[in-house]
């Protein structure tokens, strides 16, 4: 195993050495989220040397690391004190690191009921476009002081600054889970999540593959098993969410290009050309398709969602309307003038 | 140093002329309602932290967003400040006018515009009062969730300013995680969607960024906030501690089994009193300690946590534990606690409400230095605490009849604020720097991180014209209190010297 070490010294080094010579870094941990956003063109900053937990502390609720952590070892940390990321974030490879989480900000098929990588960052470390690391936010819940830098950070793909240490809140995890398998159509499935959604339900996890509906319920006893015998349905094995969060069900396997789909949840199907598997209980829709991004992209805008493409190229994100894009150039020219944090990739000019 | 806008320290502000102002609003908005007297000018000076007040040059008082847009580029034009405010319920001073500057009234804007309980959102404009929303909800058995004490009053539009909290916040989260999509008005005028009816949206999480900035870079203009479904029941448990640190561990030993409490409140001795006095909650008045911990969910899980958080807290160390009887006694114990801020108010001329937050487990030296503190200022000081997520509430009891006193407490809550941070805290869990703790952001930030800050603004609004002065101290200003304090990272004594 890597020993833990702090290497923010030298990572402040090769950001003002780069700031000097004028040179962009593409930034990387485990390189798992590749296949998302513009590839980069720049010299490689690896963080996986700065790594280690830094702090945790099961009864604060709080957990800090620095950003190279492989994200399997947090996990296997929080598991053993019987808690958890409650975001779920896909690792989308063997080596993910915590500053890879945050950077892309992908969450699991929990978060339309636990929440997003953005809702549970606390405060960050962040070497900036000038040359200084900088801490914002902290190890409290609750701090309103000054602009939120830290989730900021979460989502934006390394392109406002290097993210060096994290804080997250974590969660206990639930004492009971069992999932379960409904055959029923997709509309038929869409009309019985909203119905639901407005229940005290301990649905934690839903997902559509186009023959059933495949639900998670996390609790306490009582509530699962009261649950379960009001739906009914068959046992499902819960290893199908893993599965589902690291791209490994079979309807992954289909060459045809990988989109992810973001949608209202009161969106019903979609007709696009491709096969489709819903996920976040009707909120966030996988397509396989070879349709053209014009193609997906006019049919997403009508219902108010948008379209992210699983391989890397100069659309993949969805574009902006022109007057937001103006203040992201505007953010981005503040916080890393030089252009030297992964230029072009969220989008071919910031 | 006082927090009123001052121009050698905060920066000038630009000279506006006021006659010539009023005529170019007259043209471009004619039925605008624009106060200008000071006689109608005058109850605006101030929003909830009353001790601090400035006539605002003009008050304007829009009803559509064309108006509001007009406004905007007018005053990015002629270089006018702006300060939008919604209710005025603020407690840190964060829509304190500005005598340069034009106050903003959103307050106008207080339509619901849609409830889908399918999609589970409600879209309403900024002045909608945060309690509206749930009660606009509640037919369709969903609510929505940050509560903050003032949720009666207070608008959304503010509340997405501030980034509200309230009690609930362990478990449900605070204004930024009950948000789909906030629309704005830039200082040029331009209309900004934040967020989007999906879960997600393209781009950097300026959502995120823009919950709590303020009114620094944008105003409010719709908020789309999410709704829940109602816990079918809670329960509220009453536990008395002999000592402040054994309440601590028991907020520590509940978590540690894995339960989240709908709430977790914490009182000290003298909170206690002072809300029995007003209150008759049934408090038992002798306690150094109580815990309030509500469970809330579903009726067969909340059994089993109520028997579960009772036998932890008789573990901890708690000499009584109480289940609420009936519906009556649950509301009447919870009384005691929301109106701590009244109580307290009943037994002092004045008070002041500090809003720091702290990693649990400082709780008891915190405690202990506030005390410390009291005794060498002087002047009493009662405790509420969200014990869940580590957002003390130290009410500074004062007269501000007295001569001195007003400085002496605000000079003692600065100090507990300063503890707050060498113990790896913040010095605002919930109500925001405003004007009130600018000189302790130069405590908790330091140069390079409030230079940062600046340039988030100065992407947003270069010439610095919406709300001068507030949420980011100038570097010039941390130089000054740099001066005067000791600095962060040591515990800090008081220099009775100065008193």
């Amino acid at each position: 195993m890597t020993p833990d070490l702090d290497m923010s010294q030298d990572l402040l080094e090769q950001v003002n050495q780069a700031l000097a010579m004028d040179t962009p870094l593409r930034i990387q941990g485990g390189n798992s989220k590749a296949m998302l956003g513009c590839p980069v063109t720049g010299e490689i900053l690896d963080t996986r040397g700065h790594r280690g937990i830094v702090s945790y502390d099961p009864s604060e609720l709080v957990l800090t690391a620095r950003a190279g952590t492989p994200l399997r070892e947090i996990e296997t940390a929080l598991r053993e004190a019987g808690q958890m990321l409650p975001c779920e974030p896909p690792h989308l490879g063997p080596d993910a690191t915590l500053g890879g989480m945050v950077a892309a900000g992908l969450s699991g098929p929990r978060r339309p009921w636990a929440g997003a990588v953005r809702d549970y960052v606390l405060g960050t470390r962040v070497i900036t476009g000038h040359g200084k690391l900088l801490r914002f936010g902290g190890e409290v819940m609750k701090n309103v002081a000054g602009y939120d830098i830290s989730r900021l950070m979460a989502g934006s793909f390394g392109c406002l600054g290097l993210l060096t240490e994290v804080s997250l809140k974590v969660l206990p995890r639930p004492r009971h889970c069992l999932s379960l398998r409904l055959e029923m159509n997709v509309r038929q499935a869409l009309g019985e999540l909203a119905e639901w959604g407005r229940q005290p339900l301990p649905i934690s996890a839903a997902c559509h593959d186009g023959q059933a509906l495949h639900l998670r319920l996390e609790g306490n006893e009582g509530s699962v098993l009261s649950t379960s015998r009001q739906l009914g349905g068959q046992s499902l094995e819960s290893g199908f969410w893993e599965d589902l969060r690291e791209q490994r069900l079979a309807f992954f396997d289909d060459p045809a290009p990988l989109w992810r789909l973001s949608v209202p949840t009161t969106t019903g199907p979609l007709e696009l050309p491709g096969r489709q598997l819903i996920d976040w209980g009707g909120a966030q829709r996988w397509l396989k398709s070879s349709a053209t991004a014009e193609q997906i992209r006019t049919q997403l805008a009508q219902v108010g969602g948008h379209a992210t493409a699983y391989a890397p190229g100069d659309d993949s994100t969805a574009p902006l309307p022109g007057a937001l894009m103006r203040y992201h150039r505007s953010l981005k020219q503040q916080l890393d003038p030089q252009g030297i944090f992964n230029p072009g990739r969220l989008y071919p000019d910031l | 140093m006082s927090i009123l806008y001052d121009e050698r320290l905060d920066g000038p502000l630009p000279a506006v002329d006021k006659p010539a102002l009023l005529t170019a609003l007259h043209d471009a908005l004619p039925d605008l309602e624009i106060l200008h007297r000071t006689e109608d000018l005058k109850p605006y000076e101030c929003d909830g932290l009353s001790a601090y007040r400035t006539v605002p040059l003009l008050v304007v008082l829009p009803e559509r967003l064309e108006q509001v847009q007009t406004l905007l580029r007018l005053c990015h034009q002629r270089g006018v400040p702006v300060v939008a405010r919604g209710a005025g319920t603020g407690l840190s001073g964060g829509t304190l006018p500005l005598a340069q500057g034009i106050l903003l009234v959103m307050a106008r804007f207080n339509r619901i515009l849609e409830v889908n309980p399918q999609g589970r959102y409600a879209r309403v404009q900024p002045g909608v009062r945060n309690l509206a929303i749930s009660q606009a909800a509640a037919p369709h058995g969903l609510y929505y969730a940050p509560d903050p004490s003032s949720q009666i009053a207070c608008s959304i539009g503010g509340n997405v300013a501030e980034n509200a909290g309230g009690v609930h916040c362990l478990k449900y989260g605070l204004t930024v995680h009950n948000l789909l999509k906030v629309d704005i008005l830039t200082i040029e005028g331009e209309h900004l969607t934040l967020g989007s009816d999906a879960l997600d949206s393209p781009g950097f999480d300026l959502l995120a960024l823009f919950t709590g900035s303020e009114g620094m870079l944008g105003i409010v203009i719709e908020v789309t906030v999410k709704l829940l479904p109602k816990p079918q029941v809670a329960r509220l448990l009453l536990a008395s501690f002999d000592s402040v640190e054994q309440a601590g561990g028991a907020v520590a030993d509940i978590i540690g089994a894995g339960i989240i409490p709908g709430g977790l409140e914490m009182m000290d001795n003298l909170a206690i009193r002072a809300a029995e006095d007003f209150i008759h909650a049934g408090y038992p008045v002798d306690a150094a300690a109580i815990l309030l911990c509500e469970l809330d969910g579903v009726e067969a899980d909340v059994q089993v946590d109520c028997e579960r958080v009772a036998a932890v807290l008789r573990q901890a160390g708690a000499r009584d534990v109480r289940l609420a009887c009936d519906e009556a006694e649950r509301t009447r114990f919870w009384a005691g606690r929301k109106n701590a801020f009244p109580a307290v108010g009943r037994i002092s001329p004045d008070y002041y409400c500090m809003d720091g937050t702290i990693p649990r487990r400082e709780l008891p030296r915190v405690l202990r230095g506030i005390a410390e503190l009291s005794r060498a200022y002087g002047l009493r000081v009662a405790n509420v605490f969200h014990a869940g997520d580590g957002n003390m509430h130290p009410l500074i009891l004062f007269d501000a009849n007295l001569s001195g006193e007003l400085e002496r407490a605000e000079a003692i809550g600065g100090k507990i604020l300063e503890l707050c941070v060498a113990v790896g805290g913040s010095i605002t869990g919930e109500h925001g720097v405003g004007r009130e703790k600018i000189n302790q952001m130069c405590a908790q930030f330091n140069d390079d991180e409030i230079t940062l800050f600046h340039a988030v603004k100065a992407a947003f609004d270069p010439q610095g014209l919406l709300n001068p002065g507030k949420n980011i101290p100038t570097l010039h200003r941390c130089a000054e209190f740099g001066a005067l304090h000791v600095h962060h990272g040591q515990l800090p004594f008081p220099d009775l010297e100065r008193f």
